[in-house]
């Protein structure tokens, strides 16, 4: 063991203070009884209600979730597709800009995408709704998608497709049959990342949304600057619990998997 | 009446499995196979050997389909596959990292390539059964690659793509990930295998003694060329040249002048040494630059010089390589040249008759070499 030490003590202490103290204070203030946000009046659970009475927020938070699940399913078939032909390709003239294209989006500040893809929106003459954010939305967290699957690609080793293609598959049911299943994993966290993405972005959506549909986050910011209700702490006490959960899961599945498996090649190295 | 020797490639009647003919593969500049021509035959056991970088794995991978030849052709049962995609041929592959499918079980594992065929269910069963017990793996059908230990997992290599029943099975490296012991027996189960299915089977191996223990005829190559081609005692007794010597077994090389002599050559090799005598077949070398190449176990040992015997050299113990059931002694000549002489230890190590610096002779009969022009 190691022994105990002030200065690790403190830099764990505000390192953490630092990273939740404003959560925590924002879930505390989501149970207050009083309508200003900053008087402690008694706990209550009645925004909450209130909450749940309020079409506005209902229909952007389902809005939000409906741009997320289409927008995240395009950009994870497309982004997989470019991983694929980026890793396959092997070296051609111009393979560097290529690949350099693909995750430029990654460092392009969200206010440019979203403007440019407001400027495209306007010229094809589309009305701005829930199909503009949820194309825009696929275009930008494409590229994620590519750089996760493609990591994941670089390790596969790819006899296993020459293994399937010499047992009688076309190219494409080796893809379906073999490749897939192996790096679905990396296409799953493909498209959670960019569920995620999708649902906390709000710059992208401002430009892209229009009179017909607005979504969570955009909601929240214009409520935001007409003052913080104790509504809004309720409905971000929400997402931090569903998220917060998310996490925990995930973390679970993959922390039992990964010890079962270890236990399991253990057992099949001393059978020898 | 005598056994029928299986010998198909002495039989000038015999149709071969594959031909090779005139094939050439450039990757860019660089030249892997090299205008290559061979004939394998049904139910061989044909084994490529050779260093990494001569082309054995790409001349695998042409028969397999996953690369095509810039030029010639290859033909299976006497139709040209060059235009035929992988998996529309009768040839199967094991590969060297196995392959196995790993979020499949053994059984579906097995199953993969009968499915793809469409074959009826209760057909696929049984032949997965089949195999599984060709195999001894019946007992771990429903476990999952990395489930199983390397040993097993090179058996369900060999089931899936036995499976099949290919005209021809290709296998690379395929015990290259085993330890030695477990190698051992695999050789012979592999034989074994090879033996009761009648398919013939071609594998790539950079291990010279895993060639001649399985291989019906073993292909020496380098550089994309197939430097010679013979059963394994006749590589290993007749190389024809200074490259298969030296890559199969381990060899003595003496470089010298010939000049005609009785049933043979004279050869002229060191300054005030008695020229070599050597008997052989081998025509024109008069008066040219010649090699001997001598097998250390063919190379006697001895304190006194020995009567009666066709060439004998004086040297001192260099050093002494015990392995146990043989010991190698490399023993130094007078300018400087160090020949291995090998020896069975019939004897307990105490009893050794030679020990570091002895002055000892080596010698060996006029027919124990071979004389190669090149």
């Amino acid at each position: 063991m190691r022994r105990f030490s002030w200065f690790n003590a403190t830099s764990l202490t505000l390192g953490f203070a630092f990273l939740y103290v404003p959560m925590i204070i924002l879930i505390i203030y989501s149970f207050n009884a009083s309508k200003l946000v900053t008087v402690w009046a008694g706990f209550s659970t009645k925004w909450y209600g209130e909450l749940m009475q309020n079409e506005a927020f209902l229909d952007a938070a389902w809005v939000t979730i409906k741009v997320a699940v289409i927008s995240s399913s395009i950009a994870t078939v497309l982004g997989t597709m470019a991983a694929i032909v980026l890793v396959r390709a092997g070296r051609f003239h111009g393979r560097t800009l290529f690949s350099g294209m693909i995750y430029a989006p990654l460092v392009m500040p969200e206010v440019i995408t979203g403007l440019s893809l407001l400027l495209l929106f306007i010229g094809i003459g589309m009305d701005r709704g829930i199909v503009t954010i949820t194309l825009a939305h696929a275009t930008f967290s494409m590229c994620y998608v590519s750089v996760v699957v493609s990591s994941r690609l670089i390790s596969f080793d790819r006899s296993l497709e020459e293994a399937a293609l010499d047992l009688g598959c076309s190219q494409f049911e080796a893809f379906r049959l073999v490749t897939l299943p192996i790096i679905a994993p990396a296409v799953i966290s493909g498209w959670l990342l960019a569920f995620t993405l999708s649902l906390d972005d709000l710059v992208i959506a401002s430009f892209t949304s229009g009179p017909s549909a607005t979504t969570l986050p955009i909601k929240i910011y214009s409520a935001v600057r007409l003052g913080v209700s104790p509504e809004i702490n309720a409905l971000s006490t929400i997402m931090i619990a569903i998220v917060t959960f998310g996490v925990i899961t995930a973390s679970l599945v993959s922390k039992r998997n990964a010890v079962n498996r270890q236990r399991e090649e253990q057992a099949a190295a001393r059978m020898t | 009446m005598a056994e029928t020797v299986f010998a198909p490639w002495d039989d000038s009647n015999a149709k071969p499995l594959i031909q090779f003919k005139n094939v050439t593969k450039r990757f860019g500049e660089f030249t892997a196979i090299d205008d290559l021509s061979i004939d394998i035959f049904e139910q061989e056991f044909f084994a490529l050997l050779g260093p990494s970088g001569c082309g054995k794995t790409t001349l695998m991978r042409l028969l397999a389909g996953f690369e095509t030849p810039t030029s010639g052709e290859i033909l299976l049962a006497g139709e040209n596959i060059v235009p035929v995609p992988p998996n529309k041929r009768a040839v199967n592959m094991m590969f060297q990292s196995y392959a196995l499918f790993p979020h499949l079980d053994i059984t579906e594992n097995i199953a993969f390539g009968l499915k793809r065929d469409k074959m009826p269910k209760p057909d696929i069963d049984a032949r997965v059964e089949e195999m599984l017990a060709l195999t001894r793996l019946t007992q771990f059908a429903r476990r999952k690659p990395h489930q199983i230990s390397g040993g097993q997992r090179q058996r369900v290599a060999l089931a899936r793509s036995l499976a099949k029943a290919p005209k021809l099975l290709l296998l690379d490296e395929p015990l290259g990930a085993l330890d030695k012991k477990l190698r051992q027996d695999t050789q012979f189960e592999l034989m074994d295998i090879q033996e009761k299915t009648g398919t013939t089977f071609v594998i790539v191996t950079h291990d010279q003694e895993e060639a001649m223990t399985v291989a019906s005829r073993v292909a020496v190559m380098d550089e994309g060329r197939i430097v010679q081609v013979a059963t394994p005692d006749a590589i290993y007794e007749t190389p024809n040249s200074i490259y298969v010597a030296d890559f199969i077994g381990d060899v003595n090389i003496f470089e010298g002048h010939a000049s005609a002599a009785a049933d043979g050559y004279d050869i002229a090799w060191g300054e005030g040494q008695k020229p070599l005598h050597a008997k052989t077949s081998v025509e024109n070398l008069d008066g040219k630059q010649c090699y001997l190449a001598i097998r250390p176990e063919k190379v006697s040992i001895s304190a006194q010089k020995p009567e009666n015997v066709g060439n004998a050299v004086l040297g001192k113990i260099h050093d002494i390589a015990y392995l146990g059931n043989i010991s190698t002694y490399y023993v130094g000549l007078p300018d400087g040249k160090i020949v291995k002489a090998q020896t069975a230890n019939t004897r307990r190590i105490s009893r050794r008759s030679f020990t570091w610096e002895d002055d000892v002779w080596l010698s060996w009969t006029d027919t124990a070499g071979v004389v190669l022009g090149r």
